[in-house]
């Protein structure tokens, strides 16, 4: 059963137009910059915003088609999970989760079990009488996601999941969240703005600019080929997975990296191109990756170049265009790249 | 220690703090004027009476049945006005707060122009029902009740707007329709302006007097309420009146303290 | 409402004086029974046009509350109430500044919804239970009067509703509510057209008296005597009689 949405929305002088197919068990994170028309498409699939044209199917069953066809929110199999959850401040945690089960008609004792099922699945047991201004916010992100899931949704949709939650909380809340999405068997569709969050927890990127479709493709793909500037300034970061020993990191591609800070088991490793540099000789000195790459492309950006470059592991590199006319970059060169330690982000994945 | 208190925000602004105690002390002498005049020694002979118990409770029943009326029907006219759809939402609101600015007595006579006995609707229910409403308890439920809605709907209308309206779509989302959406998420989460709303028409339909003789008459143990007895009494025995208003004051500032501490502060 | 117009007439009421000449100028304040409205309305205009520079002005009410506003301080140069017992109290307080005169008699009629829908004969309906009946309250003139004439006539009446006043029972009866109710000849005349009077044997035991007295307090000594004696005058008797009231 794919997620087939032709999404037209009108309204405002704002136009929304894109197509999507989302498979069971995919997640397709949608990304773009504010106004985009990012959440527009989330309410359309939610059904808090009928279309203006186009349609929504899943399966055999169509949501929503213009003019006949109108399914409301409350009669779509849809679990949300809204920027700032939204929890419901005079229930309990349980009571939350357990809110959709008793909307769709389960009984009390069985909607109260389920729902305390997936605050133990969330790590929450504890929590179930807590009131949810009680709740750190990742503890309320984490209660919001047991509430969209309790119900059993075909479509999950996430909107700016963790933007509501500081840094540090960010880092787990996000790993956790990339493993309930991996078991969800579903279809999810995750809305941002924050091309980490998309390249980490998603399967497939469609980034979204003016209402319109720019760039769609695997988070490797459109961080390699961006195919516009505003998407390689989106997504232009080094993701690579990985196992941490203390400061070294294993890539699963091949190679290692040094980062500043130890950690321990599998991780994402992120640094912006912007942190690399480019040598003709090996930069030996100071405590920092530097290893053997060729030129597989340049391409010229409002501001900067950026450099493909080949090697273990691959790299993506922002120069300034002094640097390639004082190296005289030609695709097919051999050179060092270096990126500093303190410059390398490892995330618990 | 208190020498060596400071405060963090400086002192109390002079221009705000002298209009404040001006206005409290507005509100309060004139109770303070009832109470110094009250027959105290002669009280509790005159709360006896038969009379004072038979008003107080009918002004007690009707004000409580009247303040069910207003929620039953003002609740979901505040929500209509708050979220509904309705063209022309804004001359409606405004049409809510008539009875606020009719005199009450006007209202007496509108409501009997309409259901009374000749009165547009009040004809069909005498000749098919049998039913007339002047001169009877319904009436005085009625009277009331028109009087004190637009208390309560402008206060749930106003906490209605306040809430956030998302809240009811993340209940969309989780399958709840829009009654249960409202009923289980949007009405807890404004039960401060409901509370606030039912307390404020429960005492105006308490101290309702205008619309309740004009429409519902004077009946003593029918129609006679408090306000009214007081009126009455203050014609032939000013200290009666002192005595009735004395213990409506009592009755309802206790009954007010009481819900108050129970719902408006909060668990704080 | 009451309160408000007394703050409006202590604003208002400014110290009449007399003019070097002797004539009565300024304002005369006529503090008088609801009852009287329409009739003093018309007789203050008489009087106005009779004495250039004379402002009269009226506080209309019930009575007993006017009493009380007297007996309060309110700047009233004359006081004509509906009751001997009312006015009783201000003399009783020293209010007066001459003895109060009777200058007109009103007595209670039945009135009914014109058609008289319920076919009301007489007093004896009034114990009807059937019968819709709106009377004075008994602590209100009127309402005493009533209680005297059912008393005379040994029937119990079983009313729906005691009103406050005489305009709030004839109000009842000009919308139909009620099918009968007792007020006084005047107010049946005032709203002639709407209403019908049925006079009653025993008529003459609810006579009430209407008292007129200028005030001891009063700015205008000179145009207040003056107005009471306008009253009392031949074209003020006429004025009376013409609204029902009788001669004393």
């Amino acid at each position: 059963m794919t997620l087939h949405a032709n999404l037209e929305v009108v309204r405002d002088g704002f136009r929304l137009g894109a197509e999507l197919a989302v498979e069971p068990g995919e997640v397709v994170a949608l990304l773009g910059p504010n106004g985009a028309g990012k959440t527009t498409a989330l309410r359309a699939l939610a059904g808090l915003l009928p279309l203006s044209g186009g349609h929504i199917r899943l399966g055999g069953q169509t949501w929503d088609a213009p003019p006949d066809v109108f399914r409301p929110a409350e009669r779509r199999p849809i679990g949300v999970v809204f920027q700032d959850y939204l929890l419901f401040a005079h229930l309990s945690a349980l009571e939350n989760v357990a809110f959709g089960l008793r909307a769709r008609g389960v009984g009390r004792a069985v909607a109260r079990a389920e729902a305390a099922r997936w605050l133990d699945l969330v790590g929450l047991a504890e929590h179930a009488k807590a009131k949810p201004r009680t709740l750190s916010g990742g503890q309320a992100q984490r209660v919001a996601l047991a509430r969209a899931l309790a119900t059993g949704p075909e479509l999950l949709l996430l909107d700016e999941p963790l933007a509501a939650l500081d840094a540090a909380t960010r880092l787990h809340v996000r790993a956790e969240l990339g493993r309930h999405l991996h078991d969800y068997p579903g279809h999810t569709l995750l809305v941002t703005h924050d091309p980490l969050d998309a390249m980490v927890l998603a399967d497939r990127l469609v980034v979204l600019e003016h209402g319109a479709i720019v760039q769609q493709g695997t988070p490797t793909e459109v961080a390699r080929r961006p195919r516009t500037d505003y998407v390689a300034d989106l997504v232009g970061l080094n993701l690579y997975r990985g196992t941490a020993h203390g400061t070294a990191v294993a890539l699963d591609s091949g190679g290692t990296l040094t980062v500043a800070l130890p950690v321990t088991g599998p991780v994402h490793v992120v640094f912006p191109p912007t942190a690399v540099s480019l040598h003709p000789e090996n930069p030996a000195g100071s405590p920092r990756n530097a290893w053997r790459v060729t030129v597989a492309g340049i391409e010229q950006h409002a501001h900067t170049t950026r450099v493909r470059l080949d090697g273990v592991p691959p790299v993506l590199a922002d120069i300034t265009t002094a640097t390639v006319a004082d190296l005289r970059l030609q695709p097919g060169d051999e050179l060092w790249a270096a990126v500093k330690a303190t410059e390398v982000h490892a995330y618990p994945s | 220690m208190t020498s060596t208190r400071r405060r963090a925000r400086g002192r109390l602004p002079v221009v705000l703090v002298l209009p404040a105690v001006i206005g409290l002390a507005f509100l309060l002498v004139p109770l303070v004027g009832l109470l110094v005049r009250a027959p105290w020694s002669t009280l509790p002979e005159r709360l006896a009476g038969e009379s004072v118990g038979q008003a107080l409770r009918l002004s007690l029943v009707c004000a409580s049945l009247a303040t069910v009326v207003c929620l039953v029907l003002g609740v979901p006219l505040a929500w209509l006005l708050a979220r509904g759809d309705v063209p022309g939402r804004g001359l409606l609101r405004a049409l809510v707060t008539v009875p606020l600015v009719l005199p009450p007595v006007v209202g007496g006579v509108a409501l009997l122009f309409v259901l009374g006995r000749r009165g547009l609707l009040g004809q069909h229910l005498d000749a098919w029902f049998g039913i007339s409403l002047p001169f009877t308890t319904a009436g005085v439920v009625l009277a009331e009740a028109f009087v004190a809605m637009p208390f309560l709907v402008i206060s749930v209308e106003g906490a209605l707007r306040a809430a956030d309206p998302r809240y009811e779509e993340a209940a969309a989302t989780l399958g709840a329709s829009r009654w249960l959406a409202f009923r289980r998420v949007t009405l807890p989460s404004i039960l401060p302006g409901v509370v606030a709303g039912t307390v404020l028409c429960w005492a105006r339909a308490l101290g309702e007097f205008g619309a309740t003789i004009t429409f519902a008459g004077n009946f003593p143990g029918e129609t006679t309420t408090m306000p009214l007895a007081v009126y009455l009494a203050l014609e032939s025995d000013p200290e009666s009146a002192i005595v009735l208003s004395v213990v409506l004051l009592l009755v309802s500032v206790g009954v007010l303290a009481a819900l108050r501490d129970r719902w408006i502060s909060g668990p704080s | 409402m009451r309160a408000l117009a007394l703050v409006a007439l202590l604003v208002l009421a400014g110290c009449g004086e007399r003019a070097p000449d002797g004539a009565v100028t300024g304002r005369i304040t006529v503090f008088a029974a609801a009852s009287l409205t329409g009739t003093f309305t018309r007789l203050g205009e008489d009087f106005e046009a009779a004495n250039p520079g004379v402002d009269v002005v009226f506080n209309f009410g019930g009575s007993s509350g006017l009493a009380r506003q007297i007996g309060q301080g309110a700047p009233a140069d004359v006081f004509a109430s509906a009751a001997p017992s009312t006015m009783a109290q201000v003399v009783d307080a020293g209010g007066t500044a001459a003895a109060p005169v009777t200058f007109a008699r009103n007595r209670l009629e039945i009135a009914v919804p014109r058609g008289n829908p319920a076919g009301i004969s007489g007093l004896a309906d009034f114990g009807d239970a059937d019968a819709k009946i709106a009377l004075c309250a008994e602590q209100v003139p009127c309402g005493a009067a009533a209680k005297r004439a059912f008393d005379a006539a040994g029937i119990t009446a079983r009313p729906d509703t005691l009103e406050q006043d005489v305009k709030a029972v004839l109000t009842k009866v000009r919308l139909g509510e009620v099918d009968a109710a007792l007020v006084y000849r005047t107010d049946v005349r005032s709203a002639a057209g709407e209403v019908e009077g049925i006079a009653f044997p025993g008529a003459d035991g609810t006579v009430n008296d209407y008292v007129i007295a200028p005030l001891a307090a009063a700015p205008d000594d000179a145009g207040a005597r003056a107005f009471v004696e306008h009253v009392r005058s031949d074209r003020g008797r006429a004025v009376l009689a013409e609204a029902g009231f009788d001669a004393p």
